[in-house]
């Protein structure tokens, strides 16, 4: 009894027991069906919850398969568009933020930026580190939903102050010190949620910053405690530009939800810059069906958002951050040709630190999960010392290393992406137009507005 | 999103300034909504036998006269009426019914903004400013008015998008706020025979009204049936033959406030839109509570009602 | 003593002013006249100076205020005071929704009724009401007291963290998780030492204490109701 057959069945349950090493389905018997509507997923999941009577809470974004800009290629050089050469024929990378109202508009060397995450979620070794990564490349960081740290100004050339309905650690001392403000809407993983926090994350000094019970399970409010609604934002936004003398970039950030109305009120209520969050976006904790069934993704919001602009004469003027699933330089290229002026990471920039690390990996097996797999960061149990507030484990991320480490991956963004440009014949990143893509289904078609590839085809817009 | 504003005059003798009172008042809460305005103004009423309607239609040379001619041989007797920039005011000894199937038949390129036997509504697409000079807001007379300024949210941008929404006879609503179950009770209403225009919230908020008020709620039953059947966060301002009502939702996040003096009540969605009426230094400012209805008409016992 | 005239001067070059005067201090007295319902009105304020604004004000009336003292000789706006860190901001009207909101520290005194939703989100500030507080008062108060001298709307405390609440008059209803508490010395004292600094004459033990039930800090499944 070789390889199919009892045997095999016997060893690959034995397998499971013991060794959890492969979730691959290649021993599974012929003949064992399993469901796509329940399928093995659902089936843990439907009884988790017999067991605890509680929602599943977890951290990461999406991951089911959405359509992303995988499904989106580029046209490169051809009889009609010459390529530039690299090295001497430069394209350039450089972006200004936030110049529409604002005295002191962010000047960034890369159009990546690191998204808001907080001190409370991260580790103050991993905000460091994400400060130095984006400083040695000339590029921003974000604080989060727990206020700003001193490491993180410290090490960070440009931060962006997050303004969030909590308010936690919320002072006019730190907005001064910041570069910008982001007043907080929504997130893609959960538009419509507020922050949440675990008490095994709640320490001393989390609770100090948030103003809470050490050890408590943190509730967060999901709208902004002295506003609601667009037409109150322009009155909140007036009153942190007199705070700030008017110095300072506003952007106001959005789940991708009813992207093309948000993008006009945003303008309206008088933002400088929009970021716009799709589902894929990453969180640390949140409900798992807010994460899956919530949201647009941001294939899809992306051109809502330019055309909402453009209908306002604002596309360029009012400049359109995107995240949510960027993960690599073709990711920044292809949201930057559908218009999008820079975009920003979160997930990815974990994962660059560390986060999900092979070498972690009997860590990893010894909570519960696998290198590859993990997403509990509301626990707080994170090998990689990333999410966590664990003193032990946080000090297996060395601050300095993990901001070269964040660097090359954003110097590794920001090279694919030219390279993508320059076969596109661009000498800058923000050249790049809808025009130089295609779709590899419909779906991505209709969503991204390019057409399908090989034909004229934009479902919705444009005949066959 | 949006700013709305309403005076109500008690001293009679200030109805020749009503328009000149209102404009500064409504230009001020352009900021809260520079996408389009509209206004409600009540005054000059018909006799018992008469109605008045409102009618727009944008292009200013429409041949309003042509319409007049022929309603008048409808009618057997020429019907007073007259233009005013994009909108013209008919008043006709008929009933709403046929009135409003005269004018489907002989300028249904025109659409009815108003009917009523004092109403009449006059909107547009612009800045708050270009609305009141369009229409000359400020040598307007009346007994009382309701103003809105309009940030569009989930709907297009257009005449018909804008407030106010006309619910009954002589009736109106201005919103400022967001409703969100307003799809499934617009298939309902359009069911019971409500007919709407736009995709928009507020036109359902006001259809609602209608309904209720046709199956015999008084207006104030029918605003507080609005607490539970309207779903979102909202002030409404209504606009009746005698007077105005105001209404906010439960949790009440939207603004409003009242102020009050022996010569008028005026509300607004701040108060510095009421910065220039007379004597507002000694007026009674105040919130209205969330959930209660607050009626102001002459006639009747003034202040909060329900 | 500084005199603007808001009729004359903007905003934006009053606030300038009264900012400019943290790092170099050079007049203590400011009077504001004509604020006619503007918003941001001395907003961000970050020195030891004094502001009485004769008037109504808009939204956000001293917000993120530190170390100034800032009367209102009338009417506030939402959020007035919100997120104020230290110093002191008295209304001497009544003030709209979200009085104090988020406040970190210093003093509000409300000598007319606050609207709804007063000290939402406290996170340290002191605030004492003489007139009624509106629903959701205190709504996840985190720390900061809260007086209330009239009677409080519904759903006090809603969601409470560690804030004292303490209300002489009628509570129309209580928030998830907010319970009454007994009134200790301590809470006497505490209560007395509020009174005083805001220059309310009442007597402590005519009030109630109110806090947190504290069923909420963990998430229990037995609580799914109040979430």
């Amino acid at each position: 009894m070789d390889q199919g057959g009892n045997f095999i069945i016997s060893k690959s349950i034995t397998h499971r027991l013991t060794d959890d090493r492969t979730m691959t389905d290649d021993y599974v018997k012929p003949g064992l069906r399993e469901s796509a509507t329940f399928d093995r997923h659902t089936i843990n999941e439907i009884q988790r919850a017999a067991d605890t009577g509680i929602y599943d809470i977890r951290g990461f974004g999406a991951k089911r398969k959405l359509p992303h800009f995988d499904d989106l290629l580029f046209l490169g050089a051809s009889m009609s568009r010459y390529p530039l050469e690299g090295y001497r024929e430069k394209c350039a990378t450089d972006v200004v933020l936030g110049d529409r109202f604002a005295s002191k508009p962010l000047h960034l060397d890369i159009p990546i930026t690191i998204a808001g995450m907080s001190f409370g979620s991260l580790s103050a070794q991993a905000k460091e580190a994400l400060g130095r990564g984006a400083s040695e490349v000339g590029t921003s960081t974000t604080t989060g939903d727990g206020g700003m740290t001193p490491e993180e100004r410290g090490q960070s050339k440009m931060l962006v102050y997050q303004y969030l309905p909590s308010r936690y650690g919320m002072n006019p001392d730190d907005l001064r010190k910041a570069d910008a403000i982001e007043i907080v809407l929504g997130q893609g993983a959960k538009p419509g949620g507020g922050g949440m926090l675990l008490g095994q994350k709640i320490t001393e000094r989390v609770a100090g910053m948030r103003t809470l019970p050490v050890g408590i399970d943190q509730r967060s409010a999901c709208r902004h405690p002295d506003w609601t609604g667009p037409d109150d934002l322009a009155i909140k936004i007036e009153e942190l530009r007199e705070i700030t003398d008017w110095e300072k970039p506003v952007y106001i950030k959005i789940g991708a939800s009813r992207t093309y109305y948000d993008v006009k009120l945003a303008v309206k209520a008088g933002a400088d810059v929009i970021v716009l969050d799709g589902m894929q976006g990453g969180t640390a904790a949140t409900q798992e069906v807010f994460i899956e069934h919530v949201g647009v993704p941001t294939l899809a919001a992306i051109p809502q958002a330019v055309q909402a602009l453009n209908e306002m004469d604002m596309h360029r003027k009012v400049q359109l951050i995107v995240s949510g699933g960027i993960r690599n330089g073709a990711d920044v290229a292809k949201a930057m040709a559908l218009g999008a002026d820079a975009v920003s990471i979160g997930t990815a920039a974990l994962i660059a630190l560390g986060c999900n690390h092979p070498k972690w990996h009997d860590d990893y097996i010894a909570i519960g999960s696998a290198a590859g797999y993990y997403d509990d960061y509301h626990e707080g149990r994170c090998p990689a010392g990333i999410s966590t507030q664990d003193e032990k484990l946080s000090q297996r991320l060395d601050p300095v290393e993990g901001g070269h480490r964040l660097a090359n991956f954003l110097r590794v963004l920001t090279m694919e992406a030219q390279t993508l440009a320059r076969a596109c014949g661009k000498s800058h990143l923000h050249n790049l137009e809808p025009e130089d893509l295609v779709a590899l289904n419909v779906e991505a078609a209709a969503m991204a507005r390019v057409p399908l590839a090989g034909t004229q085809w934009i479902p919705g817009m444009s005949g066959y | 999103m949006c700013g709305i504003v309403g005076l109500y005059l008690k001293n009679l003798e200030l109805e020749t300034q009503l328009g000149e009172l209102f404009s500064p008042m409504l230009a001020s809460m352009s900021e809260r909504g520079p996408d389009s305005a509209g206004f409600a103004i009540y005054g000059d009423e018909v006799p018992g036998d008469q109605i008045k309607i409102t009618l727009q239609h944008e292009d200013t040379a429409f041949d309003w006269a042509g319409v007049a001619r022929a309603i008048g041989e409808e009618l057997e007797h020429q019907p007073v009426w007259f233009q005013n920039a994009t909108a013209a005011v008919f008043k006709l000894k008929t009933s709403e019914t046929m009135a409003r199937e005269y004018f489907a038949r002989l300028a249904p390129e025109a659409m009815i903004m108003s009917v009523g036997r004092s109403i009449e509504i006059l909107k547009g697409v612009g800045l708050p400013q270009e609305i009141i000079e369009r229409f000359n807001l400020p040598s307007m007379q009346g007994t009382h008015i309701i103003g809105h300024t309009r940030m569009a949210t989930e709907s297009a941008v257009s005449m018909a998008g804008s407030h106010p929404f006309s619910t009954g006879m002589d009736l109106c609503l201005v919103h400022n706020g967001s409703l969100s179950n307003y799809n499934w009770l617009r298939m309902r209403l359009q069911k019971y025979g409500i007919h709407f225009e736009t995709e928009n919230d507020s036109e359902v908020a006001a259809g609602y009204l209608t309904w209720r008020l046709r199956e015999g709620d008084t207006l104030e039953q029918a605003l507080k049936a609005g607490l539970k059947d309207l779903d979102g966060f909202y002030t409404f301002a209504i606009g009746t033959r005698d007077g105005f009502a105001v209404i906010r939702d439960p949790i009440a996040c939207k603004p409003a406030v009242l102020a009050e003096t022996n010569d008028y009540v005026a509300m607004a969605s701040e108060y510095r839109a009421l910065v220039h009426l007379p004597n507002i230094e000694n007026a009674r400012v105040w919130e209205p509570e969330p959930a209660r209805v607050y009626v102001w008409e002459r006639g009747s016992k003034l202040g909060m009602v329900a | 003593m500084k005199t603007i005239d808001l009729l004359e001067t903007s905003v934006r070059e009053l606030n300038q002013s009264l900012h400019d005067q943290a790092n170099n201090c050079d007049e203590r007295e400011w009077v504001v006249l004509h604020p006619m319902g503007r918003h941001a009105v001395a907003c961000g304020l970050n020195q030891n100076i004094s502001v009485d604004i004769e008037g109504h004000a808009g939204y956000y009336c001293a917000g993120m205020n530190q170390k100034a003292s800032v009367t209102i000789h009338g009417n506030a706006g939402q959020g007035v005071a919100e997120n104020m860190m230290s110093g002191c901001v008295r209304v001497k009207g009544d003030a709209s929704q979200s009085a104090g909101a988020t406040g970190h520290g210093g003093l509000l005194v409300i000598e007319g009724n606050a609207a709804a939703r007063c000290g939402i989100s406290m996170k340290g500030v002191d605030i004492v009401v003489k007139g009624n507080a509106g629903h959701m008062s205190a709504f996840m108060g985190q720390a900061g007291r809260l007086v209330i001298c009239g009677d409080a709307g519904d759903a006090l405390g809603d969601s409470l963290y560690e804030v004292h609440i303490y209300v002489k008059g009628e509570v129309a209803s209580l928030g998830a998780d907010c319970i009454e508490k007994p009134m200790r010395e301590e809470h006497i004292e505490e209560l007395q030492q509020l009174l005083d600094r805001a220059g309310v004459d009442e007597d402590p033990k005519a009030f109630r204490r109110y806090g947190s039930g504290r069923q909420l800090y963990h998430f229990k499944v037995d609580n799914a109701s109040s979430y």
